[in-house]
Parts: C-alpha cells; sequence; structure tokens
C-alpha cells in the first residue's frame, strides 16, 4: 500500500497561548509541510489549538515503561526534595 | 499605517488582552532584547547560586543536612537549565550565554557574591534568599512571555522547599545553644539586607522597569515586591526569637505595611561593579569547571563520531 511508504509523524497542539504544547495524536505524510495541513484538518476541525507542531515519530526517543522501576529509582527515597516533608509550627506555616 | 506598525499594534493587543507571547511571535527587537537580559540573568543567578551553598556540601553536620543541599544545589541547577532552555526560544546560543556571563557583560544576582561564612548562612540563605526569589517569581507567573511564564510555575513549585529546609534549619539553630543560637541571629543580620537588595534599585532609578512593566515582563515593581518580602519577614524572625536587623522597623497603620530603614545603595552598585567579596571568584570558579569539564564533552563528541563512522560502515 501507497500508505506504508509514507513517514508517521506524530502531533502536538498548544490549546491556548500560554500553554504547553500536548500530543494528540498522529499522521501519515509526504513530508512535514503536509503532516501539518493533514493535523490541520484531522486535529483542529472545531479550533481545539493555536499552533501546531509535528515530529517524525523515529525522531523521538522514549523511555520505556517496563524498566521504570530501574529508571526512576535514584528520586523514589528522597522524601526530602518535597516541601511537605519540612513540619514548620502553624504560626510560620504559610511558606 | 507600515506593516511594522501593524505587527506592533497586534503585538500590543496580545500584551493588552493578558495574552501570551509565543517564540514565533512577532515581537519588538527590544522586548527580545530585554527579556534575553533578564531571563539569561536569572539563568546565571540560578547556576552561579550553586557555589555559596556548595560550599557547605562537604561540611554539612548530618547525612539528612548533607543530603537535603545537595538536593537544593540540584535543583539549581535544573532551574538554570530551564531558564537557558527558555532564553534560547528567543534565537541565542548557550555558548553566547555562557561567554557573556563569563566575560562580565551578563550580570547575576548580586547576593551571591556574599560569601557563606558559617553553616548557619545556609539557612539564612534558603529562608531569606530563596524567600525573596519566590516572591519575585511567584509574580513572574504572569510574566508576558510564555516559555519564561511556563518555566517560572515549574520553578515556584520546587522552591517551597528550598525555604522550608532553610527556615527549619533556622528553627534549630535558634532553639539550640546560646552559640547557636549566636549563629542565627549573626548569619540573619548578614544576609538580611542584601536579600532585600535582591529586589534591586528603587522604581525611581530602576533602568529597565518602566518599558518591562509596559511589556508585561514585569508584573510589579521593585519597591513593591520588596516590600511584600519586608512585611512577611517580620513574623517569621519574631517566632525564631531573634532580634530584626532593622532598627528602624516599624508597623505603619496608615499603609498596612512596614516601614524600615533606607538600604545601603552605595553597596549595592558597588557589589553589582564587582567590588563584592567574591565576585572574581564566582566566575574564576565557573570558567574554572567549564574548562575542567571540556575533556567530558570531547569524549562525547568523539564517542558520538565512532558510532557515527560504524553505522556508515555497516550501511555500505
Amino acid at each position: 500500500m501507497a500508505n506504508e511508504s509514507m513517514v508517521l509523524f506524530e502531533v502536538f497542539i498548544r490549546s491556548r497561548r500560554g500553554l504547553d504544547h500536548k500530543h494528540v495524536g498522529s499522521v501519515h505524510a509526504e513530508d512535514s509541510e503536509q503532516a501539518l495541513e493533514y493535523a490541520r484538518d484531522c486535529y483542529t476541525r472545531r479550533s481545539e489549538g493555536v499552533s501546531i507542531w509535528v515530529v517524525k515519530s523515529e525522531d523521538i526517543t522514549a523511555s520505556q515503561e517496563d524498566d521504570s522501576e530501574s529508571f526512576y529509582d535514584p528520586s523514589d527515597d528522597k522524601p526530602y526534595r518535597h516541601a511537605t516533608y519540612y513540619k514548620l509550627p502553624e504560626a510560620v506555616n504559610n511558606m | 499605517m507600515s506593516s511594522e506598525e501593524k505587527l506592533m499594534e497586534n503585538f500590543m493587543r496580545k500584551i493588552e488582552a493578558e495574552e501570551k507571547i509565543e517564540p514565533k511571535d512577532w515581537m519588538p527587537k527590544a522586548y527580545r532584547k530585554n527579556l534575553i537580559r533578564q531571563i539569561s540573568q536569572h539563568g546565571h543567578s540560578e547556576i552561579i547560586g550553586m557555589q555559596p551553598e556548595g560550599n557547605w556540601l562537604t561540611r554539612a553536620p548530618s547525612l539528612r543536612r548533607k543530603a537535603v543541599l545537595l538536593s537544593k544545589v540540584q535543583d539549581e541547577a535544573g532551574h538554570g537549565l530551564y531558564l537557558y532552555s527558555a532564553t534560547e526560544t528567543l534565537g541565542i546560543s548557550r555558548a553566547e550565554l555562557i561567554a557573556a556571563l563569563q566575560d562580565g557583560s551578563a550580570k547575576y544576582a548580586s547576593i551571591f557574591n556574599y560569601p557563606t561564612q558559617t553553616w548557619a548562612d545556609v539557612g539564612a540563605i534558603g529562608w531569606l534568599v530563596d524567600g525573596a526569589a519566590i516572591v519575585n517569581q511567584i509574580s513572574l507567573q504572569r510574566t508576558s512571555y510564555g516559555p519564561y511564564a511556563r518555566a517560572m510555575v515549574r520553578i515556584c513549585k520546587e522552591e517551597s522547599f528550598h525555604v522550608r529546609q532553610g527556615y527549619e534549619m533556622m528553627i534549630a539553630l535558634a532553639q539550640g545553644s546560646p552559640a547557636q543560637k549566636a549563629l542565627a541571629q549573626d548569619a540573619l543580620n548578614r544576609f538580611y539586607w542584601p536579600a532585600l537588595m535582591m529586589f534591586g534599585p528603587h522604581d525611581s532609578e530602576s533602568a529597565h522597569s518602566a518599558r518591562s512593566m509596559q511589556w508585561k515582563i514585569k508584573r510589579e515593581t521593585n519597591d513593591d515586591l520588596r516590600q511584600k518580602f519586608v512585611d512577611q519577614t517580620v513574623a517569621q524572625i519574631e517566632f525564631l526569637g531573634l532580634q530584626h536587623p532593622d532598627a528602624d522597623i516599624k508597623w505603619n497603620e496608615e499603609t498596612g505595611h512596614y516601614d524600615g530603614g533606607e538600604l545601603d545603595w552605595d553597596e549595592f552598585y558597588s557589589v553589582i561593579n564587582g567590588n563584592g567579596h567574591c565576585n572574581r571568584q564566582r566566575i574564576e570558579h565557573h570558567v574554572a569547571a567549564h574548562e575542567e569539564g571540556a575533556w567530558v564533552r570531547e569524549a562525547m563528541q568523539a564517542y558520538r563520531e565512532k558510532q557515527r563512522n560504524k553505522a556508515h560502515k555497516q550501511a555500505a
């Protein structure tokens, strides 16, 4: 199928100025310009966004959820990184 | 109307409507320049700010205090990175930013040119310096430049831990032996005034304030933010049972704020202009750390090239 020779792009949309782009899905396209147009047609038919990013899926390096235990392990035993770890008397607790 | 005027009008419309300006938007050259100056200065402060506290890492009095301090210093590096990333969206490179810090053309908060003479200084810094920074950063969460505002939201979330661990340490010292209490008082005396100076010169003297307020880069004036900090700190000093470093501090019924003594502005400008206790040392240390780390960057580059050549050979 011709579709299989097309490139897979991940689509990210900024719904409103000031917010981060958020992943919404993907499209197949010949190039990034076309991917942008397809993403517009597919994901913003009801004014869902003010800005679209498309990124080739193969360019995304992702962490593996199966490895998450050892991957995130170093922060598991550091509760002192959280503000709530420090118990302050009521009179000065608003900091 | 020229096209430039139209762009400017559209830009101001967004600013007035409280919309954020995003990296690919048109923006006046001076807005971009102003942002690069302010955000990079903010980032440099985080990076140089690691040094005074890092000074005590190997001498922390317990494993718990050491782990906490290590985490805090690590956070400062992270905050520096968030801010450098936000600055890079404006079209300037990391290498240019670092060069400007090292040659002195970019500034950082002058508070970090004060030495950390005792362990109590680490507590005072968390409490007062990070406390003052938060007052400023909460306000900057509403800054008009999107990437800067988002970096501030992230930083404010993490900053509360810094203040609380500092104040907790001050409680321990203030309720400890007379010698420990004296350390706490001495640290408070030395860091209170420089912390107030972190908010910058009076509004009437501030070179960038008026336009920054108009463009909503800054949302509150130096003096208003400083007043907030003065007000919130009085009760915190009282709770510790320490003496307020400002003999003139007095509640003003009419304004609903505390009035205090005037800051030593000669000292402020002297430190900013390079004559603080540690200005030269801070930059020398940064340059040395950067140069001593060069072999790591070179090794990484060599490894990447080797991998690339390997892949190339396999393909051929």
